[in-house]
């Protein structure tokens, strides 16, 4: 590929999605794109780059930009946010919300549904829950993505990593080799296209956001202003959860660390009050990185 | 070095869960099928049991069931792993005791995550 076509991609992924990429990372456009590609009946990512400066066809944009964005997911992966949530977070939230009795939580970038039904899961488990009004709203950019996230079908292989098979046999039934996480579980979450690029405003403010392993794909101006983003559609007492590998020291001045919940980020204007809190719990198992 | 029993007729499948448990860190011993595996927990209760639940002699779940009425038989953590898929199959192992469950075929990541869950690793 020359370098005005590199170039192209460079700039549409990173417009569009906010997505870095480097020569590097070369053979991830041809795995991901010379599919894309062959069904456009095109020569190689030239001809694909070539057809979308012509064409100008929007559809086929996304459509790239789609195949690019990482889905490397599983249920309860990296395990110590979700142990974090069911341990410090829900029982504070619990006392600091026993007012309105709800609860808003956002999963972004959610890819195939795993993080949000794995946060339902530990809701639907969380007796003092009971009788709240939660609204779970999981969003990605990716249409195709969301589609599979909503029909809640898992294969077995997706099933069985992450998911402790207590929990399968609760929440999920067998259709066939698949298994389809149950209607009072598909209830809990709200599905929804978004860009983190743009105005977020729209989704409402949100308690608790989980937003992992989406910051490490972005340079640091893009990881900013996602920051600030997800800021503006936090309540003053919210929190956010990154991924492992993320934080957001000598990236945004909009959040700092929590010094009592590690891996828990407050807006720097926040209200929140972190419970007195024992000693930190075991690091979590690694994982292996979405685009190697 | 925790010890794993792995209980399988098929000796290919023994082989490469041995390497994986291995490469995991365990200190693993074999068995062929249930009654061999409740001799070898009666001399020494291991920590964890892979088990395969059809065997002939006797199999997994009846294996199951001796293990958790034995002196010290409800320690091991056990994890099935079996083509036995179906929902019927996984409660009835939880009903005997089982605290995982994998459903064939595996790979080490699944290994490595139902170990995890079980507080295993």
């Amino acid at each position: 590929m020359n370098d005005q076509d590199f170039k192209f991609y460079e700039e549409l992924l990173r417009k569009e999605s906010g997505l870095v990429v480097t020569p590097e990372k070369m053979y991830l456009l041809e795995s991901r794109l010379l599919p894309i590609a062959q069904k456009n009946e095109v020569q190689g990512l030239e001809g694909l780059a070539q057809k979308m400066r012509a064409t100008r066809d929007t559809a086929l944009q996304r459509e790239v930009v789609e195949a690019m964005t990482t889905n490397e997911t599983s249920f309860f992966r990296d395990s110590t946010p979700f142990q974090r949530l069911k341990d410090d977070l829900l029982p504070l939230f619990v006392k600091t919300r026993s007012a309105r009795r709800s609860l808003r939580i956002w999963s972004a970038a959610c890819s195939s549904g795993q993080e949000p039904y794995s946060i339902a899961m530990l809701l639907r488990d969380h007796p003092a829950l009971a009788g709240w009004k939660i609204e779970i709203v999981a969003t990605d950019l990716s249409l195709d993505i969301l589609a599979q996230a909503k029909s809640g079908v898992y294969s077995q292989f997706e099933v069985q990593r992450g998911l402790p098979v207590q929990m399968l046999v609760k929440y999920f039934t067998q259709q066939g080799d698949k298994w389809l996480a149950k209607q009072e579980l598909r209830d809990m979450v709200i599905f929804k296209q978004a860009n983190l690029l743009t105005d977020l405003t729209h989704l409402g403010q949100f308690d608790i956001v989980f937003c992992r392993n989406v910051l490490i794909y972005f340079d640091a101006q893009t990881k900013a202003k996602v920051l600030a983003a997800i800021k503006g559609a936090m309540s003053q007492d919210g929190v956010l959860l990154l991924g492992g590998a993320e934080t957001v020291i000598g990236v945004s001045d909009n959040f700092k660390p929590t010094a009592e919940i590690k891996g828990v980020y407050i807006r720097t204007d926040s209200t929140f009050v972190a419970p007195a809190k024992s000693a930190a719990p075991a690091p979590s198992p690694t994982t292996k990185s979405a685009i190697a | 070095m925790k010890n794993c029993l792995i209980v399988d007729d098929s000796k290919v499948v023994r082989k490469i869960a041995r390497k994986i448990l291995e490469e995991l860190g365990f200190e693993c011993t074999e068995a062929e099928d249930g009654q061999k595996a409740l001799e070898s927990c009666l001399r020494q209760m291991p920590e964890v049991v892979l088990l395969d639940w059809n065997m002939p002699v006797m199999t997994g779940i009846e294996f199951l069931h001796k293990l958790r009425q034995s002196p010290n038989g409800a320690a091991p953590k056990v994890v099935l792993c079996t083509t036995e898929n179906s929902f019927s199959f996984i409660q009835e192992a939880l009903g005997a005791g089982a605290n995982e469950y994998i459903m064939k075929p595996f790979d080490s990541e699944i290994i490595q995550c139902k170990f995890q869950q079980i507080g295993a690793l």
